[in-house]
C-alpha cells in the first residue's frame, strides 16, 4: 500500500511533496519563522516609540549608520509588521498549517482533493514570501504607505510598493489555489458517515474561512493590478487631477478615485479578519471540548453562526472608510450590519464558555491557551463596537485604540489559539509530547506580557494618539498624560519577546526527547486522533478509510465508550 | 443504443445557440449605432449580454441540468457580486456634500 | 491509494472533484472580473469626460472577434460531445479548431487593436478609458492564452490519456471546456461595455 512512496527521492518527500502532512508542516514552519520576524520589527518599533531617535540596542548597525531607527524606516517596518503577520504569517499558519494537516485528518480522506494545486499553493506564498523579504534590500527600503496601501500615496511611494504588489499577486493565488482544495476537500473526501453536523467545528472553520479567501480575495486581486498600472503604466485609477506633491503638479491624467482602492481594498481585509479568527475559534472548539470531557454546548447554533458570520462579512467592510465623507444614508446601513455582525460572533463565544460549564477540566497547557483565547478575544470582539458607530469612530478611528482593539483579537487571540494548536497537534506530528512545565511558563509569561502591551492602548487611544506615529506621540501636547506608557507596553513586549523562548526551547528539547505518547493521548474522538496512527502514514494517512457513526463530540455520554471510557470516537461502531 | 441519437440531439442545439448568439451580436451591435440614450442603451446592450452569457452558460456549460450544489455556489457569488457592485456604487454616491466625486 | 472520486461521481453531490474544482475556481473568477468592473462602472460615471466607446475603439473588429470566440465556444463543445461518441479524430480535429480560433482571436487583437492604439499615443497613461480598456482586455486575452496551453496540452500529449484512462481524459475535456466557455462570456460582456457603450 504506502511501501512504494518510502523509495521517494528526498526532493520530492520533503520539498515538493503533494502530500499534505508535508505541505502543513512546510506551511506552518515557514509561517512561524515570518511571525518571529514580524515580531521582531515591531519590537525594534516599540523601542522607538519608547525611546524616539535613540540607538537601537543590538540590531542598530543594521537599520542605519547612526544604529537608531529613520523615520522612513519606521514606516517601512510598521507596513512589514502588518503584511508579515497577517498574510505571511497568522493565515498561512491557521489556514495553510493546521487546515492541511489537519483536515483531511478529521474528515477521513487519504489527502487534499488536489494534491498537486496544494503544492503549488505553498510554493506560491513562498515565492511571495520572498519578494517581501527581497524588499527589505531594495535601496530605498520596502513598502511604506500603510498596510491598507491607500492611493494615491502608495501609488507615488518608492519601488518598495511595486514589490509589494507584485508579491502580493503570488499570495493571493496561493489563497486562491489553497481554498479551492478546502472547499472541494470538505464536499467531496467526506468519509461516509460524516455528514455535515457530524463535522468537527474545526473544519466548518476552515470551510467558511476558504469561502472568504475564494471570493474576497480576488476584488483585492483586481486592485492590486490596478495599482501596478498606475505605478508602471502611468494610468489614474487612483488618482485624480491637480494633486500636489513636493510643491509641484503630479504629471498624470487624473480622474480616478482614491476611494475606489479603499473599497476594493477592504472588501477583502474586512472579510480577512474573520479569516483571522475563525480558524483560531475551531481550534479553541476543539480543544475545549476535549478538555473538558464535555459535548461542545450549543453545536448546532454556533454552525449556523460561522456560516451566518461568513456571509454577513461580506456587506460590513465600509465601516472602516467612516470617515471618507460617506453620507449618514450609507453609514447608517453599515453601522447596522456591523452591529448584526457581532451577534453570531457573541453566540460563538458564549457557546464556548457555557461549554465549561460543568466540565471537569483538565488544566494542560492546550487548554490554558485555548482558556486564555475565550476572554481575550472578548474584549477584542467588544472593543470593536464603539468602532462600528460612525459617531464614536470620529474620536477613536485611526488612533491607538483602533491597534489595540484588533491586535486584542489577533495576538491574545488568534494567537493564542494558534499555540493552543501547536500544543495539541504536536503530539500527532511527531509522537511526542510537549512539556507541560515550559508550556506553562510560556503561557503565563505571555498572558501577562500580552495585556500589558495591548491594554495601555486604549487608554493611549481614548486619550487621542494617533497611529503610525514614529514618536509615539511625543511631539504632541495632548499626548503628555499618557506618554508614560510607551515605555511600559516596549518593556511589556520585551517581556513577550522573553517568554517565547521557553516556548523555542519546548519545540526543539520535546522533539528531541519529549514523553513518547500512545496514539490518542488526550483521548479524542474525532478521527485525526482516533482513528489514525501516530504520526499518520504517508500520503495515505488511514490503514483503512474509517466510517463515522457518531458527532464530533461524544464525551461523557451515557453508555457511550462502550461502557469502558468516557469518549465514543466518531468512527466506533455502537455494536463493537 | 439511443445514446449517439441523444448527442445528435445536443450537437442540434449546439447549433441553434449559436445561431441564437450570432443574431444577438448582430442586434446588440445594431442598436448601438441608434442614438438611444445612454441610459437606455446601457440597458438594452446589458440584457443582451445577459441573455447571451446565460446562452452559454445554460447549454455549453450545461448549468440547465447542473447540481445543486453548482447552483448554490453562483447564487452566493452573485450575490456576493451585486454587494460589491451596488454598496460601492451607492457609498460613492452618497458622500457629504458633495454630487458624485469627478 | 487513489484519491476518491477523481475519476466517478461521488454519489451525494453528483460531482467528480475536478469539476466542483473548476466551478469553484470560476467562482472567483466573476469575483476578480466583477471588481474591476466595478471600478469600471465607478470611474466612468466619477469621471468629468469619457469618451465613447464606439468611437475609439474599432466596432468592426471588436465583432469579428466576438464571433471567433463564440465559435470557439461552439468547437469545443462540439470536441466534448465527439469524444462522447468515441470519436478521437474528430475530437482532435474540433479542439484544433478552437486552438487555432483562439490564436486568431489573440492575432486580431494584437496586431489591429493593441498596435495602432500604441501607435497613436491611446495608451493607460493618457485617460482612464484607455487604462481600463487595456487592463480589462488584456487580462482577458491572459486568460485567452492560459486556455490555449491547457487547450494545446490536451490536444496534443494529453491526448494519450484517452487510451489508458478514458473517463478521466473525458472529465478534462469537460473541465477545460468550462473554462473556455467562461472566457468566452467574460467578452461577451466586455464586448458591449467597452466598444458599443
Ligand atoms: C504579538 C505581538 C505584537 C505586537 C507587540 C504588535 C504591535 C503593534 C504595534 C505597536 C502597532 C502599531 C504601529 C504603529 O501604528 O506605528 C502594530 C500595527 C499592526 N499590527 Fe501588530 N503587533 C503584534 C502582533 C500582530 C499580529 C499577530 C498581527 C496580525 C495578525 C498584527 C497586525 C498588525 C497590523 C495589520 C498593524 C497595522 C500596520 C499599519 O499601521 O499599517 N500585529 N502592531
Ligand atoms: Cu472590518
Amino acid at each position: 500500500m504506502a511501501d512504494h512512496h518510502q523509495e521517494e527521492p528526498f526532493w520530492r518527500r520533503y520539498i515538493f511533496s503533494v502530500d499534505h502532512k508535508v505541505i502543513g508542516l512546510q506551511y506552518a514552519i515557514t509561517a512561524m519563522l515570518f511571525l518571529f520576524f514580524g515580531f521582531c520589527l515591531i519590537l525594534v518599533m516599540r523601542w522607538n516609540l519608547a525611546y524616539p531617535g535613540e540607538v537601537v540596542p543590538i540590531v542598530g548597525k543594521l537599520l542605519s549608520e547612526e544604529g537608531m531607527l529613520t523615520p522612513d524606516g519606521y514606516n517601512s517596518f510598521g507596513v512589514m509588521h502588518g503584511t508579515i503577520m497577517i498574510f505571511l504569517g497568522v493565515v498561512p499558519l491557521a489556514v495553510g498549517g493546521f487546515g492541511n494537516y489537519v483536515l483531511p485528518l478529521q474528515l477521513g480522506a487519504p489527502d487534499m482533493a488536489f494534491p498537486k494545486i496544494n503544492m503549488f499553493s505553498y510554493w506560491s506564498f513562498f515565492v511571495g514570501g520572498i519578494f517581501m523579504l527581497a524588499s527589505f534590500f531594495l535601496p530605498q527600503g520596502p513598502a511604506s504607505s500603510g498596510w491598507t496601501m491607500y492611493a494615491p500615496l502608495s501609488v507615488i511611494a518608492t519601488t518598495g510598493e511595486t514589490v509589494w504588489l507584485l508579491g502580493m499577486v503570488f499570495l493571493i493565488t496561493s489563497s486562491l489555489l489553497g481554498s479551492i482544495n478546502f472547499i472541494a476537500t470538505v464536499i467531496q473526501l467526506r468519509t461516509k458517515g460524516l455528514t455535515w453536523m457530524r463535522l468537527p467545528f474545526f473544519v466548518w472553520g476552515q470551510f467558511v474561512t476558504a469561502f472568504l479567501l475564494l471570493l474576497a480575495f480576488p476584488p483585492l486581486e483586481a486592485a492590486a493590478v490596478l495599482q501596478l498600472m498606475d505605478r508602471v503604466a502611468g494610468s489614474s485609477f487612483f488618482m485624480t487631477s491637480g494633486l500636489y506633491v513636493g510643491g509641484e503638479v503630479l504629471d498624470v491624467a487624473g480622474g480616478g478615485s482614491p476611494l475606489l482602492w479603499q473599497h476594493l481594498f477592504w472588501f477583502l481585509a474586512h472579510p480577512e479578519v474573520y479569516v483571522l479568527i475563525l480558524p483560531g475559534m475551531g481550534i479553541v472548539a476543539e480543544v475545549i471540548t476535549n478538555n473538558t470531557r464535555k459535548p461542545l454546548w450549543g453545536y448546532r447554533s454556533i454552525v449556523y453562526s460561522a456560516i451566518f458570520l461568513g456571509f454577513m462579512s461580506f456587506v460590513v467592510w465600509a465601516h472602516h472608510m467612516f470617515l471618507t465623507g460617506m453620507g449618514t444614508k450609507m453609514a447608517a446601513f453599515f453601522q447596522t450590519t456591523t452591529m448584526i455582525i457581532s451577534i453570531p460572533s457573541v453566540i460563538i463565544l458564549s457557546a464556548l464558555f457555557i461549554s465549561l460549564w460543568g466540565g471537569s477540566i483538565r488544566f494542560n497547557t492546550p487548554m490554558l491557551f485555548a482558556l486564555g483565547f475565550l476572554p481575550m478575544f472578548g474584549i477584542g470582539g467588544l472593543t470593536g463596537l464603539p468602532l462600528g458607530l460612525a459617531s464614536s469612530d470620529i474620536h477613536l478611528h485611526d488612533t491607538y485604540y483602533v491597534i489595540g482593539h484588533f491586535h486584542y483579537v489577533v495576538a491574545p487571540g488568534t494567537i493564542f489559539a494558534l499555540f493552543a494548536g501547536i500544543y495539541y497537534w504536536f503530539p500527532k506530528v511527531t509522537g511526542k509530547r510537549m512539556n507541560e512545565g515550559l508550556g506553562k511558563i510560556h503561557f503565563f509569561g505571555s498572558f501577562i506580557c500580552m495585556n500589558g502591551v495591548f491594554s495601555p492602548m486604549f487608554i493611549q487611544g481614548l486619550a487621542g494618539i494617533s497611529r503610525r506615529l514614529y514618536d509615539g506621540g511625543a511631539s504632541y501636547l495632548h499626548a503628555e498624560p499618557v506618554l508614560q506608557w510607551n515605555e511600559f507596553m516596549t518593556m511589556a513586549a520585551l517581556g513577550l519577546g522573553f517568554f517565547q523562548f521557553f516556548f523555542i526551547a519546548n519545540l526543539f528539547i520535546s522533539l528531541a526527547k519529549g514523553e513518547k505518547v500512545s496514539s490518542n493521548p488526550w483521548e479524542a474522538t474525532t478521527l485525526d486522533w482516533a482513528a489514525t496512527p501516530t504520526p499518520p502514514l504517508p500520503h495515505v494517512n488511514f490503514e483503512n478509510i474509517p466510517e463515522v457513526y457518531h458527532g464530533p463530540y461524544e464525551y461523557s455520554m451515557k453508555g457511550g465508550g462502550n461502557g469502558q471510557k468516557d469518549f465514543t470516537p466518531q468512527h466506533e461502531s455502537v455494536k463493537d | 443504443m439511443d445514446v449517439t441519437q441523444d448527442l445528435k440531439k445536443e450537437i442540434n442545439l449546439y447549433l441553434k445557440v449559436f445561431g441564437a448568439l450570432a443574431i444577438l451580436t448582430a442586434v446588440t451591435v445594431a442598436v448601438a449605432s441608434l442614438k438611444v440614450g445612454i441610459g437606455f442603451a446601457i440597458i438594452i446592450a446589458m440584457v443582451i449580454a445577459a441573455t447571451k452569457g446565460s446562452l452559454v452558460a445554460s447549454f455549453f456549460m450545461h448549468l440547465a441540468h447542473e447540481k445543486r450544489l453548482i447552483y448554490l455556489l453562483l447564487v452566493i457569488t452573485l450575490v456576493l457580486l451585486l454587494a460589491l457592485f451596488f454598496i460601492t456604487y451607492g457609498t460613492i454616491g452618497d458622500q457629504v456634500g458633495v454630487e458624485i466625486v469627478s | 491509494m487513489q484519491i476518491p472520486y477523481t475519476v466517478t461521481v461521488r454519489p451525494d453531490t453528483g460531482l467528480y472533484n475536478a469539476k466542483l474544482g473548476i466551478w469553484l475556481f470560476l467562482a472567483s473568477e466573476v469575483m476578480l472580473f466583477g471588481g474591476l468592473f466595478s471600478a469600471y462602472i465607478l470611474l466612468r460615471s466619477g469621471a468629468t469626460s469619457w469618451f465613447v466607446g464606439s468611437e475609439e475603439l474599432s466596432v468592426p473588429i471588436g465583432t469579428f472577434n466576438t464571433f471567433v470566440l463564440i465559435l470557439s465556444s461552439v468547437t469545443v463543445v462540439m470536441s466534448w460531445a465527439s469524444l462522447r461518441m468515441n470519436d478521437l479524430k474528430k475530437y482532435k480535429m474540433y479542439m484544433g479548431l478552437t486552438i487555432l480560433l483562439g490564436l486568431v482571436f489573440l492575432v486580431v487583437k494584437v496586431l489591429f487593436e493593441y498596435m495602432p492604439k500604441i501607435e497613436h499615443h491611446h495608451i493607460p497613461s493618457s485617460h482612464n478609458f484607455f487604462a481600463i480598456y487595456f487592463v480589462l482586455t488584456g487580462l482577458h486575452a491572459l486568460h485567452v492564452v492560459g486556455g490555449l496551453i491547457v487547450n494545446g496540452y490536451l490536444w496534443g500529449p494529453g491526448s494519450k490519456m484517452w487510451d489508458t484512462d478514458p473517463e478521466q481524459f473525458l472529465n478534462r475535456i469537460e473541465v477545460a471546456g468550462l473554462y473556455w466557455h467562461f472566457v468566452d462570456i467574460i467578452w461577451i460582456f466586455l464586448f458591449p461595455a467597452l466598444y458599443l457603450l
